[in-house]
Formats: C-alpha cells, sequence, structure tokens
C-alpha cells in the first residue's frame, strides 16, 4: 500500500462541506449562560467609573465582572510565553494584561467588563447600558512615533514605551565598516504593515465548571488545547492542571491568531465556577477586528552592500516591532528568532547585524501570523536583492544566483552555519530558480515586457527565493532562546484488539487536514487500509500532552511522534507475531499488514497479533499484554524549506489598476505526503501573501480607531484578484526527521509578498523611485505614474 | 451582530404598509431584501421598534413591459431585473448594473427599491436610474405621485421620499437612448460597491447625438448627471475626438468624496477614465 505521495481526498470535508463541522459555538450545554465583553471605544483612557447598576436591572441578566472583581480575585492576566531581555540584559518589560481593565484602556476594543446574561441578545443589551466613564488621553499607533520622547505613554513603568531591544550576528561596527568601504550599498526604508488574520470562525470560548467532579471544561477555538490548560493552570488562575480539561473541537482556520492564551478564555473558565453555570462567548466579527491578535507591523531600514562583481557583503537591519498594547503568547519571538535568524536567506552574506526595538503602542496585539517573522524576514532580503538589480543594472535572478549557497544535504555535507545562530538543514537553491524560469519562459517575458512599451501597460517581473525555518522546534534551543515552553510534540498510537488503530496527536487540526495526511503515513507504515486508522486531536482528556499546530510543525514533529510510536507497536507486535509463528523476531518480514517468516509461506496478520495482544492466552512469556504506545519527539533542529516566487503583473497606466498576471512558485518543503494537501497549503498561503502586498492593512486614525474594521473596508483578496496558480517542487528530504518532511503550511505566504512588490517596481523602473508602499493599490500606481 | 429588540409587521398590501408607517413613524423602518437595513441594525447603528417588511407585497413585485416604460416593482430582486428580457432589450444598463451588484446571494435578496430607498452615494442604482430618465413611483395615505429620478437624490442617504411614504415601483421610460447604454463600474477593492459608477445612454440620428445622458455614482455624495459631458456630446459623432473632449473635465465644480481608497484627485481622474470607457462601449 503507498497512501504516502498520493492525493488522497480529505476525509475531514465530509462533515466541513455538509456544514456538520462542529465548532465551539455550535456547542451548548444544559444551563449555559452568553456573555458579552463591554469593550473601550477609545485607544487610550483612563476608566473613571464604571457604573454597572442600570444593566444589572436588565432583563435575563445573571451576573457582571468588571476589572474590579478580577482585581479582587487576585488574577494578575494572561502571561507571556517567550521572554526575550534587553541587550544590557535587563529584564524584558512584561506589563500585566489583564482579563477586564479596572485602571486605564490601552487600545480601542481592551475588555472592561463581562456581562452575562441567559440569551446572548440579553447580555448585549445589558452591555450598552453598562455606563463608563472615560478620561480621554492621546494615543499612538506607530511603533517609531512610540519610541520618541513625549510620546504617550502606554504602560506607566514602561519608558518610550520599550518593550526590550534586541541584536544578533556579527558585531556591529564590523558590518558597518564593510558597508561603509563597499562598492554599492543598496538601502531600503520601509514599512511592513500590519495585517489582521481574519479566520473565518470568531473566537469564541465555552467555560464549564462541573460542581460534581469539580473539574472545568474549556472549549475554544485554538490551535493549541495543552498549551492553553498549562498557561491557565499555571500562570493564570492557578487550578489543578488535573481538573481541567481544553477542548479545541473543529475550528475554522487560525492562521496563528488562534495560538494565544486570550483573555476570555480565562474569563469564561473563572466566571463559570464564580456563578457555577457554563459561560460562552463568542466574538462578534467587529470584535475580533479590534481583539485578534495581529501580524507583521515592523519599520524597517535595512542596508545590503556589494563589492564590484555583485556579491553580497554585508547586511544589516534596524527594526522597529510593533507589539501592541500588551506583550501576545509568543509575541517577542516573532520579530527576534523568528526573523533576524533568517535574514541570511539563501545568500552566503559573511557579515550580518540586526536590531530591533519592540515597542508598546496603542493598538491591538502584535503575534504569530502565517509564516511568523520569516515572511517579514524574506520581505526584507528580497525587496533589497531586487532593489540592488534594479540599481546596478543586474539581472535579479543571476545576481541572486551568483549569491546562493551551495548545495548540501546535511548528510554527506555539513548543514549550512548561518552568521545569524542557525544551521540549515539541506538545501539546493539554485534548481528552484532555475524551474521557475523556465515555468515563466524568462526570455519571452524580457521580450514582451520590451514590445509593450509604449503601450498604455507596463509589464513587470519580480523574484523572491526565500527560506524559512519550521518544525518548530528543538526544546533546549528554544529555552536558551527564551522560549517559556519546550516545542516537542507527543503521539499515541493505540492498536485495538481488532486491528483498528486510534492514533491520538498533540497537534492541532484547523484546516490543515491531519485526519487525512496522518492517517496516510500511519496506514503505510503500519501496512493497513486508511480507513483503519482514526486521528484523534484537540482534546486534552483524550491526548496525554501537545504543543499544538503553527510555526509548519504538525507533520515535521508530530508526525515523527506517530512515526516513534508505529516503531514501537511493530517491535512488540514482531515478539507476539514471533511465538506465534514459533519462530525468532529475527526471521520475520513485516509487509502488507502481516509477518512472514522469511522463505517460507507461514504467516500470521497485523489484525491476529492485536487480538493475541489483548487476549493474551498463547504469548510470549514476561511480555506485557496490549499494544498501545506513547513517543515524545523532540527535533534535532529546524527544517527548512525554501523555494522561488515568481510574479508577473501588469499596470495599467491610466487607472493605475495592477493585474497579477501570473504567479509562479516551485517549493521545496522536503518529501511530500498527500501533494494536494501541500498544493492547498500553498495556494491559500499565496493568498495571503498576494493579499498584503495588494489588498490589507489596518489602518488607524489619530486617536487610535482601527479605520477598517469591517469588510466594507478591510480589503480581504478574492479569487477573481488571483490568477490560477503555477506551481511546482523540487525535493531535498529533511535528514533529521524520519519522514524526510520539512513543513508546507507558510510557505507560500513567506515568499509570495515580496515577489508582487518587486515585480511592481519592476514594471514602474522607468520612474525612478525605490520603493512603493503596501498594500499596492492603484490610487498609490497612478501617483507614482502621474508623478503626484 | 444581535439587533435591538424590536416588533415585526408584515403587511400584504401597500395600504397596510402605510397606515403601520403612519402608526409608528420615527420607531419604524420599511424592511425589504435586508441587505442593507439588517447590517446597520446588527452592528446597532439604528434602533427601530418595529420593523415593517414590505416584502409579501404582490404589488410590489415583478417587472411589466408596458407600451411606454417599464415598470419595475419596487420589491424586484438586482437578480431579476439582470435577468429580465424586456430590459436587456430596452434599457441594457439596467440589467448590466443589477448583475454587477455584489454577489449572487446579494443579487437574490436585495431589491431596487431598498437600494434607492437607502440612497448610498456609492450604490449603483442612482448612476443608472439617473442615465435613464427614471421615474420613481412614491406611496402615500392619499394614493400616489411619481418623482423624477433628477429629483429624488438628495445627498449622503437622503432621498426626496416623505416619512410616510414608500417606494413601489420605477419607471424606465422605453427611449431610444435607453436602448443604447451601458454601465461600467470601478469597485471599491473591499465592499465592491462603486468607488466610480458611471451610465451612459445615447440617442443618435443620422449618426450625430440627439440626447446623451451620463451619470454618476460613488464621485459625489450625491448622485449626478454631467452636464458639462451630455452637452458636450450632443450635436456631434461619437468617436474617439468627442468623447476625449467631452471627458476632458468629467465632475468639475462637484464635491468629490474623499477616502483611503480614492482621494479627492485620483477619484476625479478615475471618473473620466470611466466615462471614457462607458463612451467608448457605445461608440
Ligand atoms: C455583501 C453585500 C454586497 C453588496 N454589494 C453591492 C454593490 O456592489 N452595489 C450596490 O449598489 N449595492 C450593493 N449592496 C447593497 C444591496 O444592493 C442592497 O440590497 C440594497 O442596498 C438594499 O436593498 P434591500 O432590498 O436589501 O433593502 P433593505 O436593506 O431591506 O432596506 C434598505 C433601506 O431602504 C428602506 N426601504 C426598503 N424598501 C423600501 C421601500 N419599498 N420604500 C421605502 N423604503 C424602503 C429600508 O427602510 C432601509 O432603510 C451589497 C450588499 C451586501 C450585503
Amino acid at each position: 500500500m503507498t497512501y504516502i505521495g498520493s492525493s488522497v481526498k480529505r476525509v475531514e470535508d465530509k462533515r466541513f462541506i455538509t456544514g456538520q463541522g462542529r465548532y465551539t459555538d455550535d456547542i451548548v450545554l444544559p444551563q449555559m449562560t452568553y456573555a458579552c465583553m463591554v469593550r473601550s471605544p477609545h485607544a487610550h483612557a483612563e476608566i473613571v467609573s464604571v457604573d454597572i447598576s442600570h444593566a444589572e436591572q436588565m432583563d435575563g441578566v445573571v451576573k457582571i465582572f468588571t476589572g474590579k472583581d478580577t482585581d479582587a480575585a487576585g488574577i494578575g492576566g494572561v502571561p507571556c510565553g517567550w521572554q526575550v531581555d534587553f541587550k544590557n540584559g535587563d529584564t524584558m518589560k512584561e506589563p500585566p494584561h489583564p482579563l477586564l481593565v479596572s485602571d486605564k484602556a490601552r487600545h480601542a476594543g481592551d475588555a472592561i467588563a463581562m456581562v452575562i446574561a441567559e440569551t446572548y441578545a440579553q447580555a448585549k443589551d445589558a452591555a450598552e447600558m453598562v455606563i463608563v466613564e472615560y478620561n480621554v488621553l492621546p494615543a499612538v499607533t506607530n511603533s517609531k512615533a512610540a519610541r520618541a520622547d513625549g510620546a504617550p505613554q502606554v504602560h506607566a513603568d514602561v519608558p518610550n514605551n520599550l518593550a526590550f531591544d534586541w541584536e544578533l550576528g556579527n558585531p556591529r561596527e564590523e558590518v558597518d565598516a564593510a558597508i561603509a568601504g563597499a562598492h554599492h550599498v543598496t538601502t531600503l526604508e520601509f514599512i511592513n504593515q500590519r495585517v489582521i488574520c481574519n479566520a473565518i470562525e470568531p473566537r469564541s470560548a465555552i467555560g464549564h465548571f462541573d460542581t460534581a467532579y469539580d473539574k472545568y471544561t474549556l472549549y475554544t477555538s485554538t490551535q493549541n488545547p495543552h498549551l492553553i490548560r498549562l498557561l491557565l493552570c499555571a500562570f493564570v488562575l492557578g487550578l489543578p492542571e488535573h481538573k481541567v480539561r481544553v477542548v479545541g473541537p473543529d475550528v475554522g482556520g487560525g492562521f496563528g491568531s488562534k495560538i494565544f492564551h486570550y483573555t476570555e478564555e480565562a474569563l469564561v473558565i473563572w466566571g463559570s465556577n464564580q456563578i457555577k453555570r457554563p459561560i460562552k462567548w463568542t466574538a462578534e466579527r467587529s470584535e475580533s477586528f479590534v481583539t485578534d491578535a495581529a501580524g507583521r507591523d515592523h519599520i524597517t531600514t535595512a542596508k545590503m552592500a556589494f563589492d564590484k562583481d555583485g556579491n553580497v557583503l554585508a547586511l544589516s537591519a534596524d527594526t522597529f516591532a510593533n507589539m501592541g498594547a500588551y506583550l501576545s503568547t509568543f509575541a517577542p519571538a516573532v520579530p527576534t528568532y523568528l526573523h533576524g535568524t533568517l535574514l541570511q536567506g539563501l545568500y552566503t552574506t559573511p557579515l550580518i547585524n540586526v536590531s530591533v526595538d519592540a515597542v508598546f503602542t496603542n493598538t491591538t496585539a502584535v503575534d504569530a501570523y502565517r509564516g511568523a517573522g520569516r515572511p517579514e524576514a524574506t520581505y526584507l532580503l528580497e525587496r533589497l536583492m531586487d532593489t540592488a538589480a534594479l540599481e546596478m543594472g543586474r539581472d535579479p535572478a543571476e545576481l541572486r544566483l551568483q549569491n546562493f549557497i551551495e548545495p548540501f544535504d546535511g548528510v554527506e555535507q555539513e548543514g549550512y552555519v548561518t552568521q545569524v545562530a542557525l544551521q540549515y538543514d539541506s538545501g539546493n537553491y539554485a534548481p528552484v530558480l532555475k524551474r521557475g524560469l523556465e515555468m515563466v519562459g524568462y526570455e519571452q517575458f524580457r521580450a514582451d515586457q520590451k514590445a509593450a512599451e509604449g503601450t498604455g501597460k507596463l509589464l513587470g517581473i519580480g523574484f523572491s527565493t526565500y527560506i524559512e525555518a519550521c518544525g518548530i522546534a528543538p526544546s533546549a534551543v528554544v529555552g536558551a532562546l527564551g522560549a517559556r515552553a519546550g516545542l516537542f510534540e507527543s503521539a499515541q498510537v493505540q492498536v485495538h484488539p481488532t486491528g483498528k488503530v486510534s492514533v491520538y496527536s498533540g497537534s492541532h487540526s484547523h484546516g490543515q487536514g491531519h485526519e487525512t495526511s496522518f492517517a496516510q503515513v500511519v496506514a503505510d507504515k503500519m501496512g493497513i487500509p486508511m480507513e483503519d486508522v482514526e486521528i484523534i486531536h484537540g482534546d486534552s482528556d483524550a491526548v496525554a500532552f501537545g504543543m499544538g499546530t503553527y510555526g509548519s510543525r504538525s507533520l515535521a514533529v508530530g508526525g515523527s511522534a506517530i512515526v516513534k510510536s508505529i516503531e514501537k507497536v511493530l517491535e512488540k507486535g514482531a515478539k507476539i507475531a514471533a511465538h506465534l509463528l514459533e519462530a525468532s523476531v529475527e526471521d520475520l518480514d513485516y509487509a502488507e499488514g502481516k509477518w512472514t517468516v522469511r522463505g517460507t509461506d507461514k504467516s500470521v496478520a497485523f489484525g491476529d497479533v492485536s487480538l493475541t495482544a489483548y487476549v493474551p492466552h498463547n504469548y510470549p512469556e514476561g511480555l506485557e499484554p496490549g499494544l498501545d504506545f506513547s513517543s515524545f519527539y523532540d527535533p534535532a533542529n529546524f527544517t527548512y524549506p525554501f523555494g522561488c516566487h515568481i510574479c508577473i503583473v501588469e499596470i495599467d497606466k491610466e487607472s493605475g489598476v495592477v493585474k497579477v498576471k501570473r504567479f509562479i512558485a516551485v517549493d521545496d518543503v522536503g518529501n511530500v505526503i498527500n501533494p494536494m494537501i501541500v498544493d492547498g497549503q500553498i495556494h491559500g498561503g499565496l493568498a495571503q501573501g498576494i493579499g498584503q502586498a495588494f489588498c490589507e492593512g489596518a489602518i488607524y486614525d489619530e486617536s487610535g480607531q482601527l479605520v477598517n474594521g469591517t469588510y466594507m473596508d478591510y480589503v480581504m483578496p478574492r479569487a477573481d484578484d488571483l490568477p490560477s496558480f503555477e506551481i511546482d517542487r523540487t525535493v531535498t528530504p529533511c535528514p533529521h526527521n524520519p519522514l524526510g518532511v520539512k513543513g508546507a503550511g507558510e510557505a507560500g505566504c513567506i515568499g509570495a509578498t515580496p515577489a508582487v512588490v518587486n515585480a511592481v517596481m519592476d514594471a514602474l523602473k522607468g520612474y525612478g523611485i525605490h520603493d512603493v508602499e503596501m498594500p499596492v493599490t492603484s490610487q498609490k500606481v497612478w501617483n507614482i505614474i502621474h508623478g503626484s | 451582530m444581535v439587533p435591538s429588540k424590536f416588533a415585526y409587521h408584515k403587511p400584504s398590501t401597500v395600504k397596510e404598509a402605510i397606515a403601520l408607517l403612519a402608526t409608528h413613524g420615527d420607531d419604524s423602518k420599511i424592511l425589504s431584501g435586508g441587505h442593507s437595513l439588517v447590517p446597520v441594525l446588527k452592528l446597532r447603528l439604528n434602533d427601530p421598534e418595529h420593523i415593517i417588511d414590505v416584502s409579501g407585497i404582490d404589488s410590489m413585485g415583478g417587472i411589466r413591459d408596458n407600451e411606454k416604460s417599464i415598470t419595475i416593482g419596487a420589491n424586484s430582486t438586482h437578480g431579476e431585473i439582470a435577468n429580465n428580457a424586456a430590459l436587456k432589450e430596452h434599457a441594457p444598463m439596467v440589467a448590466l448594473a443589477a448583475s454587477m451588484i455584489g454577489d449572487i446571494q446579494v443579487r437574490n435578496f436585495g431589491t431596487i427599491g431598498g437600494s434607492i430607498a437607502h440612497a448610498d452615494p456609492a450604490a449603483d442604482w442612482p448612476a443608472v436610474l439617473l442615465a435613464a430618465d427614471a421615474n420613481v413611483v412614491l406611496s402615500h395615505a392619499g394614493g400616489q405621485r411619481e418623482v423624477d429620478i433628477d429629483q429624488f437624490f438628495k445627498g449622503l442617504f437622503m432621498t426626496a421620499m416623505g416619512e410616510e411614504e414608500i417606494i413601489t415601483a420605477i419607471r424606465i421610460p422605453k427611449t431610444a437612448f435607453n436602448k443604447n447604454s451601458t454601465y461600467v463600474k470601478f469597485p471599491q477593492p473591499a465592499s465592491r460597491f462603486a468607488l466610480v459608477g458611471c451610465a451612459a445612454a445615447i440617442s443618435n440620428s443620422d449618426g450625430y447625438i440627439t440626447e446623451a445622458r451620463v451619470a454618476f455614482s460613488g464621485v459625489s455624495a450625491t448622485p449626478f448627471r454631467d452636464s458639462n459631458v451630455e452637452k458636450s456630446l450632443k450635436g456631434s459623432v461619437l468617436n474617439e475626438g468627442s468623447i476625449a473632449t467631452a471627458t476632458a473635465s468629467v465632475a468639475d465644480g462637484v464635491s468629490i468624496m474623499s477616502d483611503h481608497f480614492a482621494a479627492e484627485k485620483y477619484r476625479k481622474h478615475m471618473a473620466g477614465v470611466y466615462a471614457r470607457k462607458a463612451l467608448s462601449a457605445l461608440a
């Protein structure tokens, strides 16, 4: 049987496309109440008073909690999960993130009270009657502006709003000296704008304290139930972990925004014990816009220096990273260890220095969003590369090829050690670019581009050759870098007496198709039909432990844990088989679901062995009954997918309208289990990456209000904005995990954005500009063309 | 996304609907397809105590092909209009514009009456109905009146409709210019409403333009016909040259809307671009 490598249709899609998915908001518990949050309309305001007396009298109101109540209960707030200290060794500034604020609101959307009623409509009506008196303060939303003296202070005890500063790479003086002496230096100052994750399912949480068992259950739209349980128990509420169950049922997309532990999760759990009834809270879309952690939001100055032959000599990058008003769970890691460490890219740059200021502002928190740090790194490098090529009159493809790291497989040749703290596992970079050039028909394109001159259209081509770090991550490494958790994964493979198999995975599927691709792995490795395999995830009472899904880690880390457990099952199964066959284990072969004595036709089927394991009448002496193994897998390294994205745009000069004519993506994600699922992940990632370039971006006004907080104004990419993607792959297996897989969830989003902007810049090269701010709207392009 | 509490009424005649309006006055709101009103209610930008659902009033439905005009019942959905054979023949821009509104769900629920009552300046209907020289049929307790479309739109979300009136129909005259008409739109990329919507209707005699009607949605808070463009075209032959001349200064003297998608200057420019697109399609 060879499921691995074939495009098996997704088994989970039956329930999704027939409307039978079971999301948190679908769950109704007896006696359930509904919560509506009272949120600050102001980005920055002292709370003078909160009057709940009218609201309490409203129909159906069960209870109203304010910040006074959570303060009185001694709840400190939700913690940050990653500590990055200042360059000088000072501890990261980590002001509390209260569940309900009692002193002041620090962003529009900060929660002030939780109104609980018999129905959501009643809760909402009563929430409107909670009267909050504010003393509105000036707000700051831009991270660079927030660093200035005299800028509004988001937290009283964080001078100049600096959460921490950070640096990585070669000594700055050396890098600066190399830049100063270089033949050519390309400098870009740009904004990698804030994007809002916009998962189709809004966040939702149900807290249920069961008085019969003194046990809490939290249903929540999360990417990592066990992590939420750990944070809830160990940091926020001090609950006994064995008395808390966290379930992440079907989750309608996360893109990172559902990794984090949110205040509402803690509120419904705590509140349910106060009122001894379950509480459900589901975000309205308008709430999602202002409370889901957002992505990107960097302001960067970067320099890349070249010698006269076009060899990269040095790179420096200085970034202001907007943290928002509070440090979200993984926020400190994103602009640092997921961004700075990627600035080697695919190039042999000998000197690199990156520095980051992580800054508080009066905005919603920023944290990991599909790609998390790596899209920002790729944008920085790849915009520099194309700009440098343009400035030096070089071909952008050739300039890249010239600077690529030589191939290495991580087995015969050592992994490549970068200037910024990583060792790449395996890589062979030229083929993805060469394949991309072949697919695009590069020479023909340049001819077409020339031919278009003088017409009303401008054609442009943009490149992006990226690397990313996935399979997050070796626990000891991330521990040394400030993570407050390990990043291994667990898996239990439970063989039932009848030979059917339940697999409990600590990874969590929220659209990725684990129930299919994991089952393909299990079925192949065990030689049984896929229908005999069930993948169970997302329930802390079912799955022993797990670190969840993000950073393209599920297959590389979670899949590897499954493989480890399968190996244990087959090893024990062989002992039972040997006993039944009266042979020795060394003489047995396992294939297609049976053990055979080599060179004979004597065999025993998997199902007979599993039955024997649970009905151990005729059984090896001293062997425990049962066929059920758990494993923990901690990866030896990150995995490093890479690829080449090429975008072709056509600009209409009269209107400035830009059309993506073609998009070519050649990705190398290591071995592929299900090509259709990988293609789907790439397509979705490309849509988001292209979306950032052309459509998306949070806009704040002076007072700190999100101006485009509805779908009437916030532009999401749509199918008709995109061309039919042309994709291909090369395969460079990961040398350090048993499946040879690298991860595919974020690649599309990491590579695409700079390819698009580079294409626009290529089309506009006659207009003497070096950058255009994203999103690249037709108005911006028209202004460039018409010189205003 | 839950509206405030309201009482729901579903009259089956225009008379009943008007009586309900008279009784509840300011505290009430007409509901047709709900595709503009319901979002407003859910965001709690408005909280009427009474909702009067006119979608069950048969006399407000249907599209009738009369001798001199086509009468579109106010409850006709954008989808019905887009697929109506008489409109496709006698006023192609009307069917075309309808097909460009929202998506299938929106077109199958949203109505022409609801759209023009709402009077969103970025909606598609205003430009088209202005160019079509339509009449709006309004019913009130004492009977009904017809308002010339040129007198109907009064500003941002404002119309000539009286407080106790409802729109029952829209009349599109069967004219030569409506037979030769088109609509183009530069969509706002998020909402896909019109940043610029341009409707053009032109009649010719012996190759010379006898009547030109060119109207815009999205450009100004009040949808408008551009009389400079129309005057310039009248009497000329519709070709590249006359189009260029006529559209050299579209929307001059009009106060132009501005937002982060299109500031005044760009929007004015695009009004010209789309006027040229519309007119070229008729040339
Ligand atoms: C996702 C989406 C996309 C859209 N895209 C577009 C687009 O591209 N272009 C576009 O033009 N529009 C668009 N619309 C708006 C759509 O066309 C609406 O259907 C229309 O604006 C309102 O019609 P309705 O029947 O839904 O009216 P309702 O929402 O029921 O009512 C709207 C207003 O009109 C009043 N009203 C309704 N009927 C009458 C009547 N007979 N007499 C007096 N007052 C009345 C109501 O009281 C209310 O104030 C979109 C809407 C949505 C939700």
